[in-house]
């Protein structure tokens, strides 16, 4: 997940205790009462005194070459206080960094927040203006003269590789092809994973299948638009308010992109209006900083929706072939995929996670999978829950269904001959640990929803996902007050509330004082070390090892002072159900010290009680979780109703259990929303047809049944209350389960996404004539 | 274009106005007024986020115009606790993890609490079909649904 895992990364070995707070769902949440008051302050409601708006100029064309750029006339123009284009930012050199789940090139990363040579996306930043009033900012727009040499251009995955088509970049020649090429091609980068010897394992089979899978990009979908305030001071120094995913990536971005030291740029975050991997890269701040520092003012900018479609996200559009073959008795001996994935105008997509992570839920001897990262005219593709996951689950759970079939074995007794387990070997690298995947099988095959019975057009279809969980640097603080309550400051963000109350929850659990005494509040960049983004599903899982370090250093201060105190040794006092104790009688006849008795001598005994953490959390918790679904197909409209939905996942450990359901049926519905409805639509000029809620139609109420949830616990191993990451998983399965479920109610095998309905109107339309025809066959 | 003198009510109070012609609701209340719990989701009224009732009905206020009020009643987000105590919808909504990220909320609540009044008792279908104009990408809707059953059979006095 971009980065090598270090030797010195922090484990904590799982602790199998009675706990009197995590696991329950407190009635009080940090941050709800501001959500449903709108007293909640997200980045567009942030205003400073004398603030000018910002707004950019996009490129109306999907490929052209920049001529030039005139600003002149919107300078002039009363009430624009600062325009910058290209000229205003420093060119980059080729280096690599995470952000979130994918790496980004800072050479990319400039040319991608503004245009320098070309424009090579619809939507693409040419300039930027900041006036007096948005209308001002709109007007200076249109007075920005650009002169385009207008290109061919390339959208689709698989036209962008042909060898006749458009280039991008005519300095890009594919890596990791031997010996280096001499053409410059659309394909960045050729990445393989393998295991065991795939010629082998097919000649083993009984039974080979071979498909061929599409989908159209999606969009994140978030319903907060990007928003960013800067203030750049005198003196040189940056503040800027944003919502983002992670505030310490974005301050090192900015600081890169404008060449200024860190310590000079400060990013606040604000409550997040949604991100879902969306609000990992940097769009407008940079932006925002360079029009203040021009301006002399502070800039707001906001995009509008059609900007967000435009110009953020979304994911990579794909064509996946997958080939795999397993004996008669439902035994998998081979596994190949090849992945073309689409990055968007830029190289670096979510391809090296896919190819990694292909197979991860079956246990596996032969396993060979090629991947293509493929630059086409579209924004550059951002990471999107599970990024990568979704397209290429597609293509193997519908194959594994198909083969259960086959062979005559249910598919969920397919899937657990196959299962990964403890000790399975992974083709990314590492044998995976304790997991619950046979156990949220298990739990599918018996659960209620498996009897339900079905109509005519009426189907089941079942599948499973798997994914990492990212750890990385976290940090925190706890402070004690002198009253005994307990602040947690954290820097990781919280993108939904869910992180802030689990990790009062856990603080309080560690102290022994209430949940109500505990308050979890948001650092920002000034206030803690870095930390790494809510990617991943690292939020709560890292994030609370960075808790859980920093809370024992404080219970470690409090030893201390109750040694002082007693005149023991610290290492005489234990700390037991919220208080220090005598470790023995030896020690001495000492009445135990609750938090707050310590915290009223701290001072006197050397000062405040407060514990940090500085850590580095190990990558671990991979996390698994089983859909059943049931459609029902309008054979008319070719319209695909969800009737039923039951998830079933591995958390680890739920410390918040309903948080948990609330983010697995969220996930659910963006996967249903991704498999019948939501796709970019480009036209042959290239230029994005549904830059809009009405067009991209992401699910609404009525569309979507009560999701089930049910969840399992195998605790990590490797964190002190077991937990596992949780966010991502629930996207991925929802595509082929209902592929697998339409299958079921028509017969027929859907491999184009999304499954909207002139497509399925279509495959029934095709499925009529050849059934007319075999039947014409049979009279002959 | 010259500014417009608007009076209008909001959330009880009065309040005069200084609105451009071409100004949304939605930005007046958020840029003029300084109420900025109504947010700003597409501008389009295809997400519901800022869901405002005018004179009881309920309109997507970035459909608008901030001049459309004069002389009318504004229903917003910050109106709908009464002081301290939370409107039912409110308190079930946190009682059943009806929100995520929260932008989405202030719009939802709105659009629940004109479906209550309307139809104090709706099946859980017309629960789904009053909200279908409120987008929450967070959810998946499960909890808001259950959310607006439960506060509907308190409300009832069940």
């Amino acid at each position: 997940m971009g980065r090598a895992p270090s030797p010195f990364a922090t484990k904590i070995p799982y602790e199998k205790k009675d706990l009197k707070i995590v696991g329950t769902n407190p009635t009080a949440r940090g941050d709800a009462v501001d959500k449903v008051t709108g007293r909640a302050r997200y980045a567009s409601d942030i205003s400073l005194p004398g603030q000018l708006i910002g707004r950019v100029l996009r490129s109306p064309h999907a490929r052209a070459n920049i001529l030039s750029i005139d600003t002149s006339a919107a300078e002039a123009l009363a009430g624009v206080k600062a325009v910058v284009t290209r000229d205003d930012f420093p060119d980059m050199a080729i280096e690599h960094a995470a952000s979130g789940e994918l790496m980004v090139n800072f050479r990319d990363v400039t040319r991608n927040m503004m245009a320098r040579e070309n424009v090579l996306y619809d939507g693409h930043p040419v300039a930027a203006v900041a006036a007096t009033s948005d209308a001002i900012a709109k007007q200076a727009l249109k007075l920005i003269k650009v002169e385009y040499e207008v290109l061919p251009h390339v959208i689709d995955v698989r036209d962008a590789m042909k060898p006749d088509a458009p280039i991008l970049h005519e300095d890009q020649f594919t890596k990791g092809v031997e010996p280096k090429p001499t053409t410059p091609s659309n394909v960045a980068a050729r990445m393989e994973s393998k295991l065991g010897d795939i010629e082998k394992g097919f000649a083993e089979a009984e039974i080979i299948i071979e498909r061929e899978f599409n989908t159209k990009p999606v969009h994140q979908g978030y319903i907060e638009p990007q928003a960013s305030i800067a203030n750049y001071t005198e003196g040189g120094l940056a503040e800027v308010w944003t919502g983002t995913q992670g505030h310490f990536v974005f301050r090192a971005q900015i600081a890169k992109l404008l060449e200024m030291d860190l310590s000079k740029v400060k990013v606040i975050p604000t409550e997040l209006g949604g991100g879902f991997g969306g609000k990992n890269n940097v769009y407008l701040e940079p932006l925002a900083v360079m029009l203040s520092k021009k301006g002399k003012r502070p800039v707001k900018m906001v995009m509008d929706r059609d900007e967000v479609f435009r110009a953020t996200g979304p994911t990579s559009g794909t064509n996946v072939k997958v080939k795999m073959g397993c004996t008669r008795d439902g035994r998998i001996t081979a596994a190949q995929a090849e992945l073309n994935y689409q990055s968007g105008a830029y190289a670096g997509s979510s391809l090296p996670l896919a190819t990694i992570t292909v197979f991860t839920r079956y246990d596996l001897e032969n396993v060979s999978v090629v991947g293509h990262d493929v630059t086409t005219n579209r924004p550059k593709v951002a990471a999107y829950r599970a990024p990568g996951a979704p397209m290429v689950a597609f293509g193997v759970e519908t194959v594994i269904d198909e083969m259960a079939r086959e062979c005559g074995i249910d598919c969920i007794d397919f899937r657990l001959l196959n299962a990964a387990k403890e000790g399975t070997q992974t083709h990314f690298g590492p044998k995976l640990g304790p997991i619950g995947y046979i156990q949220t099988l298990e739990r599918a095959k018996v659960h209620a929803h498996m009897s339900e019975k079905l109509g005519p057009n009426q189907g089941r279809g079942v599948a499973t996902g798997f994914w990492f969980t990212l750890g990385a640097e976290t940090s925190a603080t706890v402070n004690v007050g002198e009253d005994g309550t307990a602040t947690l400051i954290f820097g990781t963000v919280d993108v939904t509330g869910g992180s802030r109350s689990a990790f009062a929850m856990i603080v309080a659990e560690e102290l022994g004082i209430p949940y109500e005494k505990v308050r979890t509040m948001s650092g920002d960049t000034s206030a803690l070390g870095f930390n790494f983004m809510t990617a991943g599903s690292r939020g709560t899982a890292a994030g609370s090892m960075a808790a859980v370090t920093a809370t024992r250093k404080a219970i470690a201060r409090m030893c201390e002072i109750a040694a002082r105190k007693w005149e023991v040794e610290p290492d005489q006092v234990v700390w037991e159900d919220g208080k220090a104790r005598p470790a023995g009688a030896n020690v001495g006849d000492f009445a135990p010290m609750s938090v707050a008795e310590l915290a009223k001598e701290a001072a006197w005994f050397g000062g405040t009680i407060a514990g940090h953490a500085e850590i580095n959390v190990a990558q671990g918790g991979p996390g698994f979780g089983t859909h059943i679904v049931d459609v029902e197909v309008d054979r008319r409209t070719g319209a695909v109703k969800v009737l039923r939905y039951t998830l079933i996942q591995d958390a680890g450990k739920a410390v918040y259990p309903e948080f948990i359901e609330g983010q697995f049926q969220g996930g659910a519905v963006q996967g249903i929303g991704t498999a019948l409805n939501e796709e970019y639509i480009y036209n042959d000029k290239g230029l994005l047809e549904n830059a809009g809620f009405l067009d991209y139609r992401i699910p609404v109420a009525s569309d979507v049944p009560f999701i089930n949830t049910e969840i399992v616990e195998v605790p990590n191993p490797d964190h002190p209350y077991g937990i596992r990451g949780i966010g991502e998983v629930p996207i991925i399965p929802p595509l082929p389960a209902i592929a697998n479920a339409i299958h079921d109610a028509i017969g027929i095998r859907m491999r184009d996404h999304p499954m909207s309905p002139p497509k399925v109107l279509k495959a029934l339309k095709d499925q009529m004539i050849e059934d007319a025809a075999a039947q014409g066959t049979a009279a002959e | 274009m010259a500014k417009q003198y608007v009076t209008t009510i909001v959330n009880g109070d009065n309040v005069e106005v200084l609105c451009d012609p071409t100004q949304t609701l939605l930005d007046v209340l958020r840029d003029e007024m300084d109420m900025t719990g109504t947010k700003e989701g597409c501008g389009t009224g295809d997400c519901g986020a800022c869901s405002v009732t005018l004179d009881g009905v309920l309109v997507c206020s970035c459909l608008v115009l901030g001049i459309e009020a004069n002389g009318k009643k504004v229903e917003t987000i910050e109106g709908m606790a009464q002081g301290e105590e939370l409107h039912p919808l409110q308190r079930k909504f946190i009682d059943h993890v009806a929100l995520q990220c929260g932008i989405c909320t202030p719009g939802l609540l709105i659009a629940s609490k004109a479906l209550l009044e309307e139809n104090p008792d709706p099946t859980e279908e017309e629960i789904r079909y009053w909200l279908a104009g409120n987008l929450c990408r967070c959810t998946g809707y499960h909890k808001i649904i259950e959310a607006v059953q439960d506060a509907a059979a308190e409300m009832r006095g069940n």
